[in-house]
């Protein structure tokens, strides 16, 4: 190539990545700003009120009539944190036999039992070698009254 | 480093036990899709013999002798207990590379080996209370130690209570039990190279251990070179932290009966698609690229075979359903020829890339692509809201004759409203 060249050369240039403009799109507004604006503050989530742990927590539907005295109705919509430690007087989930069941945890002769919340059901106690296992503990129930 | 690979237990089993606790204890396998082959099995399955991968017809009859219960997969459930299990491991390490649907790398920086047994067991229980999924831990120097170690603590053979740190054992110790180890279970040596290497007399563990790297290296790759520098202590394979996004994103499915009309494999050609569209938006990412496969059955042998893909380059990178539905049926109609028995279709999204960093060309219309975004984002909140499918582009069809075979699937139990536990 000739160095002397009266006018610059201009090579194209390869194997360089391309470079990234912005592009606008939309119109910018201009105008008198809101004095709301320096109020603003997130919303308020139900999900941060009702299910603090994300992981632990399950959305369980009762079912039946043994939790009423409680609140519990059938139909209702129990949430559920598998991740609590029980202590006498949580209502939970426990498995009893292979099945589930939602019951107040309770203290009957320092071994522990299932109660529920209506005088037409039984206590269900547990003998030796009988295993209660719990599931979750019941931290709230929602009713949905019309969407 | 020390680094922790934590592997949950026969996972999809226990995603079905955590809400079917009549399942504990019973011998149960998990179906593929179209309830062909078992995909998971619990350990009475296994003690009874059945293979991963074995076919549902083969094992009917053992099923009938010893009451096997068989469930059809449930990808959805098993990929939300995934993600709760691994956003709980994520607690417990900020170096996480999650390598699977059920296990993941911890690297354990500044932990001092007598505490980590300790660490081990409160990441097991951690995850055992907040979701029911049992998990075992293997703790070494290596990656490849420490799925080692997992499978001694999940076989028992080293450790106790599910957790086994190498760390932990000495020098003799570790020969013994690597003695004792088929070098197939190796992670890394696959059927080939296991086979390969027994023949050359490298049976255990301990043998491929003591084995010369360089004289690996010439016999079969660096890979293996670095398994045994790796089984030595010598970490050479890094932890790969997640944010690496996707390179690719593949949904492809087995037809529950076998499709012969364009009209049929369109409608699950569009579905797939649209389902990759979905994906790619939740990574918000674009393709430049797709392509579209079908094949027929391979197994069934009487049957005339036929198999075709093609590429099919988007006119600019996108996310939006419909061009990427347009783009694959394009394709669909440059692959099909009739007079198949077609079992598979899929769509590939290829070349992805942030939206944010695509390049504008000189014909866009800037107003096209907000347009198009804005439409995608309210498809994509209505199907959150009201289920998947809500909305959909016409071509995925309602009748969707294609679609999977799966007779005992259990209920969408974290993902569907109408399909949650019940208790009484």
């Amino acid at each position: 190539m000739n160095n002397t060249a009266p006018f610059p050369v201009i090579k194209p240039v390869v194997g360089l990545p391309p470079v990234l403009l912005p592009l606008f799109g939309n119109q910018v507004p201009a105008g008198f700003p809101s004095p709301a604006d320096d109020y603003l503050e997130r919303r308020l989530s139900l999900d941060e009120h009702l299910v603090p742990n994300k992981n632990s927590t399950f959305l369980v539907r009762a079912r039946g009539n043994s939790m009423t005295g409680a609140g519990i109705f059938d139909g209702d919509l129990m949430v559920v944190d598998k991740g609590l430690n029980a202590q006498p007087g949580d209502i939970v989930v426990a498995v009893v036999d292979g099945e589930f069941t939602v019951k107040y945890l309770g203290l009957l002769n320092r071994v522990f039992c299932l109660k529920p919340a209506n005088p037409c059901f039984q206590i269900t106690e547990f003998k030796e070698g009988q295993e209660l296992e719990i599931w979750g503990v019941v931290t709230s129930t929602i009713k949905q009254f019309r969407r | 480093m020390p680094i922790a690979l934590v592997d949950c237990n026969n996972f999809y089993v226990s995603c079905e036990r955590v809400f079917n606790p009549k399942l504990e204890g019973k011998p149960v396998v998990v179906l593929s899709n179209n309830d062909g082959c078992a995909v998971a099995r619990s350990n009475e399955v296994k003690a009874l013999g059945v293979k991963m991968g074995e076919p549902w017809f083969k094992m009917e009859k053992l099923a009938k002798q010893h009451g096997i219960i068989a469930l059809s997969s449930n990808y959805t459930l098993y990929g939300d207990m995934s993600a709760r299990v691994m956003s709980i491991l994520s607690q417990f390490s900020d170096q996480q590379e999650v390598y699977s649907v059920d296990e993941c790398f911890l690297g354990l920086e500044g932990f001092a080996h007598e505490y980590l047994v300790e660490h081990g067991q409160m990441i097991r229980r951690a995850v055992r209370k907040q979701t029911g999924i049992p998990v075992c831990v293997g703790i070494a120097d290596t990656k490849t130690l420490s799925k080692l170690a997992n499978h001694c603590a999940k076989k028992g053979f080293a450790g106790s209570d599910g957790v086994c740190d190498f760390g932990r054992l000495s020098e003799a110790q570790l020969s013994k039990l690597f003695y004792n180890i088929a070098v197939g279970e190796i992670w890394g040596v696959g059927r080939q190279i296991g086979t390969k290497l027994v023949a050359m007399g490298i049976e255990t563990v301990e043998a491929l251990r003591r084995a010369d790297p360089e004289y690996i290296r010439q016999q079969f790759s660096v890979v293996v070179e670095r398994t045994v520098k790796e089984l030595n202590g010598i970490p050479c394979i890094e932890l790969e932290e997640a944010g690496t996004p996707r390179q690719q994103i593949m949904v492809s499915r087995s037809f529950g009966q076998p499709v012969t009309t364009i009209e049929d494999l369109s409608e699950s050609v569009a579905y797939f698609a649209t389902t990759a569209a979905m994906k790619l938006r939740k990574d918000g990412s674009v393709a430049s690229s797709l392509c579209v496969f079908v094949r027929t059955n391979p197994f069934k042998e009487n049957e005339v075979q036929y198999q075709r893909s093609v590429v099919v380059p988007l006119s600019r990178p996108s996310a939006d359903t419909a061009k990427i539905v347009s783009a694959a049926l394009a394709g669909l109609k440059q692959v099909f020829r009739a007079g198949f028995r077609y079992k598979k279709s899929g769509v590939l999204l290829m070349g992805l890339q942030g939206k944010d960093t695509v390049q504008a060309d000189l014909f866009d219309q800037p107003m096209d692509q907000t347009k198009s975004e804005a439409r995608m984002m309210i498809m994509d909140q209505i199907n959150l809201k009201m289920g998947k499918g809500a909305i959909t582009i016409a071509a995925t069809g309602v009748k969707q004759r294609w679609s999977m075979r799966r007779e005992r699937k259990s209920p969408n139990y974290t993902g569907d409203w109408h399909e949650l536990l019940e208790v009484d």
